[in-house]
């Protein structure tokens, strides 16, 4: 599997293709919210009070008259950021725990799979909720519970991967070399390994994205004034019947982000194995 | 013969097979093997798939521990070393594997590939590194420039010929060729053979060349040890071929061997059907369900042992 040969059948693929576009939008748009959004987020305009769309306002204003395009654009750093921090601590602790089990095996193995299977009982949505209630809910706290409750699956595909991998022959010369343990897991196995876990990372930022938007919208995510696509979510139920736009565009953004990185992350499994396609 | 390099004493390796429920039997793979190798020697060693020629090729290089028995690489026990004293004994013997395209990282350049014997004992500064894995690349027949490719830009033989280049790399004494020419077209093959024959003349190097034909065994090795459903059956040195008496199951690989003459007749295969599955050993001689000669109830009962026969010569069979 070559860098080149990956990104002609990517490539090829029309709806990978707009999912990595409409990613790579997404953070452009976040990383330049300043300069893209027309107003402050957090600007209150008691005059333009629930003001439906307008060449003003493009999306509308809110119950304190803000801005609602602006306050998407911000909100698209909070769910950037908890996607990708809470989706790579999870990853980092799957990657760990997956190649110590699958390289050393016996009872390691046997100890660290009993865990996942122990994690996977929970519920991890409500698992999320106990420790949220139990701390103060802020932005950090949600990317740290985020990522300890869903490194199971990278830790199991890393497994399975390292599981055929230490058999095979490039494993085994290495070996004969006098190569250390951490030499043959960083140079020889973990390389090798990696393709399913980008796969599995891609996805499992939507999965982030999602939760993070459900605590929000619950009130145990991200606080106002700060916002998110959550808690706006929160704040425009009350008004669904005057004032649709309220709940309409977050719901939106949430649909399109999650979407993309779906489509992004089936388009990458494709493009690394196209036999999966069926 | 003079002191041995690598001396096997009663080598055994059994695997446990996963059951149903938990623990299912045990396979043995590796049956009693006792091998000596003198320092400069090709040693080759044939026996159809699955008599557990590459587990006793892993036993050898420590990669697998034996269930019981003793390897002794140059006087030294490997079992009985600590880490620092295996990584020193690895420096000295290495292996080539049969399938060039899972032998190497597909991720490593051929640069960083061949860089790093030198790197895991600390050897040379950056520098030298390079000049040493360019000197490899002539020494194996591929160019310098050949550094910067991925594995995957080179044919079957050139990579065959990287695996080998690996394998020399820290100057061994004994390199264990596990089915180093199987995989590879006829053409190539005798290619690899006469590297593999050259480097020996230059460097000293002992071989233990492991392999399922009898043809490429017989052209390659001084001396050549048969096994069946991992146990050696027969050693022999090679001139001992060509006159025959040996194990029937040598004769039978033997005649398997496929001649390049059309004209001649037909021959039945001498051997009937699979071996039979090591997990069912049958009693006595091994062999004797498939031997043509087999004479009951002897060798259905007896176990024959190795015994010499002539000098240089053992063989397994009650009547040999």
């Amino acid at each position: 599997m070559h860098g080149r040969e990956f990104w002609q059948r990517f490539r090829r693929n029309r709806l990978a293709m707009t999912g990595l576009v409409l990613v790579a939008g997404m953070f452009v748009v976040s990383l330049a919210a300043p300069w893209l959004a027309p107003y402050d987020p957090g600007y209150i305009d008691l005059e333009a009070v629930l003001m439906p769309p307008s060449r003003e306002h493009w999306l509308g204003t809110d119950n304190l008259g803000r801005d609602v395009l602006s306050r998407i654009i911000y909100g698209s750093q909070v769910s950037l950021k908890v996607g990708f921090v809470s989706v790579g601590l999870a990853t980092l602790i799957g990657l760990f725990l997956g190649s110590v089990a699958g390289f050393y095996g016996g009872w390691v193995d046997f100890l660290l799979m009993r865990l996942v299977d122990l994690m996977l009982c929970f519920p991890s949505f409500f698992l999320i909720l106990a420790v949220i209630a139990v701390l103060e809910p802020s932005i950090w706290n949600i990317m740290v519970v985020i990522g300890l409750t869903s490194w199971m699956g990278v830790a199991r595909l890393v497994r399975a991967e390292f599981l055929s991998l230490r058999e095979r022959e490039f494993v085994l010369a290495a070996r004969a070399l006098g190569a250390s343990d951490f030499r043959l897991i960083w140079r020889h196995l973990l390389p090798n390994a990696l393709a399913p876990v980008m796969v599995s990372a891609t996805l499992g930022v939507a999965g982030a994205i999602l939760t993070e938007s459900a605590l929000s919208f619950l009130g145990l995510g991200v606080q106002p004034p700060t916002p998110s696509w959550g808690n706006m979510l929160t704040a425009g139920k009350d008004s669904l019947e005057i004032a649709w736009w309220l709940s309409v565009f977050p719901g939106l953004a949430i649909l399109i982000t999650v979407l993309s990185y779906n489509l992004l992350g089936e388009g990458v499994r494709e493009a690394i194995d196209p036999r999966l396609r069926d | 013969m003079s002191t041995a390099l690598l001396e096997t004493r009663d080598l055994w390796r059994t695997f446990r097979l996963a059951g149903p429920w938990g623990r299912g039997p045990e396979l043995t793979a590796v049956a009693g093997v006792n091998l000596a190798l003198s320092e400069g020697e090709t040693f080759g060693l044939v026996g159809e798939s699955g008599c557990g020629k590459s587990t006793l090729a892993r036993l050898i290089l420590a990669l697998l521990p034996p269930t019981r028995g003793e390897i002794r690489f140059a006087g030294q026990n490997l079992l009985k070393l600590n880490k620092a004293g295996l990584k020193a004994v690895r420096r000295q013997m290495q292996i080539i594997f049969q399938d060039p395209y899972s032998s190497l990282n597909p991720r490593m350049t051929v640069a960083r590939l061949l860089e790093e014997p030198f790197v895991i004992h600390g050897l040379g500064t950056r520098a030298e590194r390079r000049a040493w894995v360019a000197e490899l690349l002539e020494e194996v027949g591929l160019a310098p420039e050949h550094a910067e490719r991925y594995p995957h830009e080179f044919s079957g033989g050139q990579r065959q010929r990287l695996g080998i280049a690996r394998a020399l790399a820290l100057k061994p004494r004994l390199i264990v060729a596990d089915e180093p020419v199987s995989a590879l077209d006829v053409s190539i093959q005798a290619q690899i053979l006469n590297l593999l024959a050259e480097l020996q003349t230059r460097y000293g190097l002992t071989y233990l060349f492991i392999s399922h034909d009898l043809s490429v065994i017989s052209q390659a090795c001084s001396r050549v040890g048969v096994m069946y459903l991992g146990r050696l059956v027969e050693v022999a040195p090679r001139t001992a071929l060509a006159r025959g008496y040996l194990h029937p199951y040598t004769q039978a690989l033997l005649q398997a061997v496929p001649l390049p003459d059309p004209e001649l007749p037909y021959r039945p295969p001498a051997l009937r059907g699979d071996p039979p599955s090591p997990l069912a050993v049958p009693s006595g001689c091994p062999f004797h369900p498939r031997c043509p000669e087999a004479r009951l109830p002897r060798c259905q009962a007896e176990v024959p042992e190795l015994r010499e026969i002539a000098p240089g010569h053992r063989v397994a069979c009650h009547f040999r």
